[in-house]
């Protein structure tokens, strides 16, 4: 059996407005960026609930990507303020679990920004290869 | 209602047969055991109704007796404590095979409690820290407590400490939960003559409201239409005002994601919500739930000032997940390279 590369899986919550949008310009632009990303759309970066983070990393994300807007261009006027400042506390509590800054990334992505999306993913994606799997359940839920 | 198990109906159907009840503890401090004291009279109604068959606590009864019970011939076992080695694995797998319902009885025992806090460090760091380094050990040759030992030819053997906390519902099923820090005499009291009466709720039923804590609060009429947090301030260093919500002036008050049915008395001894009762229905997280709300109101219009308001908040793992870390999500801290069996 030969041994593949580790591929890290990586979930992105990208909001409807700003950051899908831009991922679909990446798309329809052709612009080449890994597939190790599983993008779901909420209407909104403030609908993102630190506990579909922890969810993620729990059942397997080596990473957890959340798109919004660009501050000031909120569709909601601060959606991705309230993001910003729950993942501020929320980085925090996850450096307590042994989850490190770099495991978690909040970004900026407006709707004309397709291959700043795409530069942010093959970033995220080369960053978590380095860093190897986060295996949460084989570290964590499977011991006694 | 039909009762859950046989225990608790065939209690029921001769009159002067007495409810066989079993109360039974696994990591934790005795407060749950003191809850049942401070029953006081109000227990005398119901005394005339029910046998303490076990009680580790009270009375001298032996694993043997236990395992002498007849399947179902207990109508309940209220197990406090948390579970975190293999005897009291042993021992509440016994107590569910025997006993009619299960019920949780206490934090500990409903969400890992405060013994859970253990999760957020390894089983090495504790006996390391508590048979090696702490400063009143005298263990020159450095002994860590092992299952097995030889002594003089014998082996001997000891429960072995698992790598991390669990809750009851990790290790056995639970019919019900009687949540608290310890739970109040009036829940208890409700819960004991609901199963006498066979009265029971849905399985899995939190017996306490399912309203969140602010809902009673007798401080909610003074929390403002908008929060707005500034820093984080802890009441080890700042004495909060006695009639304020604590959130307004930002103390950490984990009432928006804990239930209610407290009596918060916690609230009125000035002190903040700490979610000994655990979230409420709907949120699978105390800890995110609570950042979910609070999180957002706090202040700073840039990264940079919003990670130094965040800066303020001391330990968050242990604030927001003080008694249900083991009942988290995550459930615990991971060690990077350490490999458990």
């Amino acid at each position: 059996m030969t041994t593949r590369p580790f591929e890290p899986k990586i979930l992105g919550f990208l909001c409807r407005w700003c950051a899908y949008t831009g991922a679909d310009l990446a798309g329809i632009s052709r612009t080449k960026y890994p597939p190790n990303l599983t993008a779901i759309r909420v209407m909104c970066s403030g609908r993102v609930d630190p506990t579909f983070v922890v969810k993620a990393f729990a059942d397997g994300a080596d990473g957890v990507l959340i798109a919004g807007c660009h501050p000031g261009d909120c569709h909601y006027q601060n959606g991705n303020h309230k993001t910003m400042r729950r993942v501020a506390l929320l980085t925090r509590l996850l450096a307590q679990y042994g989850i490190g800054r770099e495991r978690l990334r909040l970004e900026w992505v407006s709707a004309a920004e397709g291959d700043r999306f795409a530069r942010i993913v093959q970033e995220f994606t080369a960053q978590l290869r380095q860093l190897g799997p986060l295996a949460w359940q084989q570290f964590v839920a499977a011991e006694n | 209602m039909e009762p859950h198990g046989n225990g608790a109906g065939t209690a029921q159907s001769t009159k002067a047969a007495k409810t066989k009840v079993a109360f039974y503890w696994c990591a934790s401090c005795g407060g749950c055991e003191e809850a049942v004291v401070d029953l006081a009279e109000a227990i005398l109604p119901v005394l005339d109704k029910v046998e303490i068959v076990l009680w580790p606590v009270a009375l001298d009864y032996k694993l043997e007796d236990v395992r002498a019970w007849r399947r179902g011939e207990v109508a309940v076992a209220f197990v406090n404590g948390s579970v975190r080695s293999s005897e009291q694995e042993m021992w509440v797998e016994l107590l569910r095979e025997k006993c009619g319902l299960v019920v949780a009885f206490g934090a500990c025992a409903h969400l890992g409690g405060i013994p859970g806090l253990a999760n957020a460090t390894t089983r090495d760091e504790i006996l390391a820290n508590k048979y090696q380094r702490s400063p009143t050990v005298d263990n020159p040759r450095g002994v860590l407590p092992q299952r097995d030992t030889r002594v003089d030819g014998a082996e001997l053997e000891l429960p072995e400490l698992w790598h991390s906390v669990r809750p009851l519902d990790q290790v056995i099923d639970v019919d019900y939960y009687l949540p608290g820090c310890a739970p109040p005499p009036e829940l208890i009291g409700k819960a004991l003559l609901a199963i006498l009466a066979g009265q029971l709720p849905q399985k899995g039923a939190v017996l306490t409201t399912d309203k969140s804590l602010c809902e009673t609060c007798p401080r909610n009429p003074t929390k403002p239409a908008e929060l707005r947090v500034e820093r984080f301030r802890r009441i080890a260093t700042e004495a909060p005002d006695p009639t304020h919500c604590f959130l307004a002036d930002g103390f950490v008050c984990l009432g928006p994601a804990t239930r209610g049915g407290c009596g918060e008395r916690c609230i009125r001894g000035n002190m903040p919500c700490r979610g000994c009762f655990g979230p409420p229905p709907g949120a699978i997280d105390q800890g995110t739930k609570f950042l979910a709300s609070l999180g957002a109101l706090t202040a700073g219009e840039t990264e940079a000032e919003a990670a130094a308001v965040a800066a303020t908040m001391a330990d968050p793992l242990g604030t927001l997940y003080r008694f249900s870390l083991p009942a988290s999500l995550l459930r615990a801290r991971r060690v990077a390279k350490e490999v458990h069996r």
